[in-house]
């Protein structure tokens, strides 16, 4: 237990993954829909940094920086759509996005 | 030679095709006239392979095609045309040929007419597959074919509930004969590996007295349905409800004759079973004497006539159990031309008495209808078997038959029978032709028939006086394809008495017959005679009660069981299992279509799950790689 | 012993910042905890020896991200608490349950082998973040430049969607421009 290994940091990975999972499976409303999307992406990049860690290379850490700024840009977009349709429709409740029924 | 055989074939089937084109028009008399030429040119071919094979030329055989060739088993479509089917040919399509004639007249009023001559033409065309076809599958296609014919004439006027009943029954009594029929042909084909009647017929002396009794045995519960022997004796009388030409085709001359073809030709077979042979023989008698019987008291006219064939077939099959197969045939033949001018006199009179069939309110009816008279007697004295009509010959022949082999239990019953023959064909023309007219007390005005129609039954009329005639043309030339015997009673004297003794005793009985019903005291009889009321009157007149057992310990527990099955188990648990499966299917759908609501959530919850599976296919393969070696193991342990 | 404590302690507030963001009904609250698990997990970049990443993580992701995050709940109506009709608990909790514990057993699978080298090892002696530099500008040069345009077009579909009355210059106001413009 003292001794921190790379399960240790999977683990806590795979923990956070499934709390984001349960986020964005739960959550109706978009914004915090957001909020969990950014809690996976937050995870993977531990997952990340601790592999490139532990076997001395520099991929894992050049991925999760990448993530990064796909995350911010994702951010940027998905916040004006948001805006567009809050103009359009007054709530961003998830249960009324329902124009692709059937 | 081949092309006799081929139009005498299929120029029935020409007709019936031909025929089949105008069922839904009205009346064309040209049908009926092609239909009878085309049976006519059908007869002259048979009549030339007649001479042919007269001639002392060989059997014609020819392979048409080849209809089963599947691993050992190999069925053509063959036809032969020797000494058996050549003399069952002519007699089909010359009692065909006057029968579709005769029809031409009788169906005149008939919005059917077109339809009969289909049917009956398409009859005469199964016939001739059943008696051409040179092995077993053939025989029962013809057989099959018969069956189907006959139950589409006999429920010809299908409005009537009687006659699609009668119909029904004729068909079902069949069918259910048709499975010993088709026991015995798998029997037959185990046994000897082919259908065809020469290598059957040759394996047939390998084999032992057991399989060869058990395929006699199935063979002849076939012969008993067409042929209507008791038990399945009932569909016969019924089956008058067609009209009168059909029964004068199917129900004297041909298909119920095709029960004594089938032990004809199977003769090899029975030579060597013996004991089967003499219970068909007694079978027969018994049928003989129990047709008779019933013939006695009955007031239909046809049904009468039904039970004397019925009658005459006991006789074939007592000649063919003791062994006598050519003089079963040449009876066969001899009762063909006679039972159906019988027939066709019969419907004269019902034509003329606007379908009335009780005799007892005819009478006197010579003075109107002559030569319908002078057919019926004549037609009448050759059943009686009165030297020198055609009867004598071949009826007397069974009885020495009969008595020659020392069967006399046999004998004697086939002796009484013919007396009883006598006193009921008399008083059948005793009470139709002769005496007072009575018919005049209903209202009846009844006339001849067409010309034609009586120019038509001649040459019927001429075969039953002179057929005795061809006896010993017959016997030359059967004698070595049936092993045929003359039979030689040891002395002379026994001879003559018996012959004397039994022209005696059946001149005796049209004498008894004559007078008891040629008197002018005769009414109707309406239930209130001291006769009618007696046993054993009630019990021939209800047949012995058989049909009402049938019915009551047969046909309605089987209509229960048939309800209950169609109640308790299709509809609940077929139908139900079928719906079921339907339902679930349409439920799954509706349920599934919930994935489609638009919800995002929904749509990132399904999401996850394929995510999940993904997952775990990933980690399952992960695992068969690692452990890949003990999976192998195994499964090559459990023998995969 | 050092870094086992900072490793459980920063898991522990990670765990619970982000079980908050998930479980609130209230959107300030979830900002707030989710930015607060931003920085926790930048403490985990700077224990696992990635200075550059940590930095980063801090400026961009709690810097920027959250700033827009809070910019859009000003403009979004969310002080009231968020209704929201619950999907059926257990099978969402269990599934994830299943699926974390099936990529726990997917990522147990490469401890066992022994064939991983390193593509781009890192060196001892320098810096990570002089190490980060010379991998990203010389092998990730093209992503980089890629990265690079995305930016740039999200930021201007981030003004496009957004903004409002952009037919009319703020800066061209007086009235030489309207000349120009009419």
């Amino acid at each position: 237990m003292m001794e921190i290994g790379l399960n240790h940091y999977l683990i806590l990975s795979t923990i956070l993954f499934a709390i984001g999972l349960v986020g964005v499976m739960r959550r109706k409303n978009l914004l915090l829909l957001f909020f969990a999307t950014e809690i996976l992406l937050n995870s993977v990049n531990i997952a990340f940094a601790a592999i490139s860690h532990y076997y001395g290379d520099l991929t894992g850490q050049m991925f999760a920086f990448f993530v990064i700024a796909i995350a911010a840009s994702e951010v940027a977009v998905g916040l004006g759509l948001l805006i567009v349709w809050y103009k359009r429709h007054g709530n961003i409740n998830l249960d009324n996005l329902a124009s692709m029924k059937g | 030679m081949e092309k006799y055989l081929y139009i005498a074939l299929f120029a029935p089937l020409v007709s019936s095709l031909f025929s089949a084109l105008f069922t839904a028009t009205p009346k064309k008399t040209f049908t009926g006239i092609i239909a009878s030429l085309l049976i006519f040119s059908a007869f002259v071919s048979s009549s030339i392979l007649l001479m042919h094979i007269l001639g002392g030329g060989e059997p014609v055989h020819v392979e048409m095609m080849t209809w089963m060739a599947t691993g050992d088993l190999y069925i053509p479509f063959g036809f032969v045309v020797d000494e058996i089917s050549v003399t069952m040919m002519m007699v089909v399509t010359l009692v065909s040929t006057i029968v579709h004639i005769y029809s031409i007249g009788y169906m005149d009023h008939d919005k059917g007419f077109n339809r009969f001559f289909s049917y009956l033409s398409a009859f005469v065309f199964s016939m001739m597959i059943l008696v051409m076809s040179d092995n077993y599958a053939g025989l029962f296609i013809g057989w099959e074919g018969v069956g189907l014919c006959s139950w589409l004439l006999i429920g010809f006027w299908f409005h009537k509930e009687s006659a699609t009943w009668a119909a029904n029954e004729a068909f079902i009594m069949n069918r259910i004969a048709d499975l010993g029929m088709l026991v015995g042909i798998f029997l037959v084909y185990w046994n000897t590996g082919t259908l065809q009647y020469d290598g059957a017929f040759e394996a047939f002396a390998t084999l032992d007295i057991t399989t060869l009794s058990w395929i006699g045995i199935f063979l002849f519960i076939g012969a008993m349905g067409k042929s209507a022997q008791f038990p399945l004796h009932t569909w016969l009388a019924d089956a008058m409800e067609g009209p009168t030409p059909v029964s004068a085709l199917i129900h004297a001359a041909t298909m119920v004759t095709a029960g004594v073809y089938l032990v004809v030709r199977s003769n090899e077979l029975y030579s060597l079973i013996p004991d089967v042979g003499l219970f068909i023989a007694s079978l027969g008698a018994f049928v003989a004497i129990f047709a008779a019987s019933m013939a006695l008291v009955n007031r239909d006219m046809k049904r009468v006539v039904a039970y004397s064939t019925l009658s005459q077939l006991g006789y074939m099959f007592a000649a063919a159990g003791l062994g006598a197969y050519w003089v079963a045939l040449f009876h066969l033949m001899a009762h063909a031309f006679f039972k159906a001018l019988l027939f066709l006199g019969a419907g004269n009179v019902m034509h003329a008495m606007d379908g009335e069939l009780d005799p007892f309110k005819m009478g006197g009816l010579k003075k109107v209808m002559k030569w319908s008279y002078i057919m019926m007697t004549i037609a009448s004295v050759a059943l009686a078997g009165i030297f020198p009509l055609a009867g004598f010959f071949s009826k007397d022949t069974i009885l020495e038959a009969a008595f020659a082999e020392h069967h006399f239990v046999i004998y004697s019953v086939l002796l009484f029978t013919a007396g009883l023959t006598a006193f009921y064909s008399f008083r059948l023309t005793a009470l139709i032709f002769e005496g007072e007219e009575r018919y005049k007390l209903f209202g009846f005005h009844p006339h001849e028939a067409y010309k034609f129609m009586l120019v038509g039954m001649s040459p019927l009329l001429i075969l039953a006086i002179i057929a005795g005639a061809f006896r010993t043309t017959f016997f030359g030339m059967v004698e070595e394809a049936l092993s045929a015997i003359e039979y030689h009673i040891h002395s002379e004297v026994t001879l003559w008495v018996m012959t004397i003794g039994t022209q005696a005793f059946v001149v005796l009985a049209i004498v008894y017959a004559y007078k008891k019903y040629n008197n002018s005291g005769i009414t109707v009889p309406d239930g209130t005679g001291k006769m009618e009321n007696s046993f054993m009157y009630k019990l021939l007149i209800n047949q012995y009660y058989i049909p009402y057992a049938y019915e009551t310990y047969l046909v309605t527990p089987y209509r229960e069981l048939s309800d209950i099955f169609w109640t308790h188990i299709d509809m609940k648990i077929v139908d139900a299992s079928v719906d079921g499966i339907a339902g679930i299917v349409y439920n799954t759908g509706e349920k599934t279509s919930k994935m489609q609501n638009g919800n995002l959530s929904t749509m990132l919850q399904l999401m996850v799950v394929g995510m999940l599976g993904l997952l775990s296919l990933a980690v399952v393969f992960g695992l068969a790689v690692r452990y890949s070696d003990g999976i192998l193991a195994i499964l090559s342990g459990l023998g995969v | 012993m050092f870094e086992a404590i900072a490793f459980y302690l920063f898991a522990f507030l990670t765990i619970a910042m982000f079980y908050i963001t998930v479980t609130t009904s209230q959107a300030l609250y979830a900002l707030s905890a989710l930015a607060a698990g931003m920085i926790f997990i930048s403490a985990f970049f700077f224990i696992l020896g990635a200075d550059f990443l940590g930095a980063i993580q801090i400026i961009v992701y709690t810097g920027a991200v959250m700033a827009l995050y809070a910019f859009g709940m000003m403009f979004f109506d969310t002080t009231r608490a968020v209704k929201e009709k619950q999907g059926n608990k257990f099978i969402i909790v269990g599934m994830s349950a299943i699926a974390a514990v099936l990529i726990v057993a997917i990522f147990a699978a490469p401890m066992l082998s022994t064939n991983i080298t390193a593509f781009y090892p890192s060196v001892a002696d320098i810096g990570n973040t002089q190490e980060v530099g010379m991998v990203l500008f010389t092998k990730y040069l093209i992503p980089f430049e890629l990265a690079a345009v995305m930016l740039l077009v999200a930021m201007v579909a981030g003004i496009v969607l957004a903004g409002k009355q952009m037919d009319n210059s703020l800066t061209l106001e007086d009235d030489t421009n309207k000349k120009v413009l009419s």
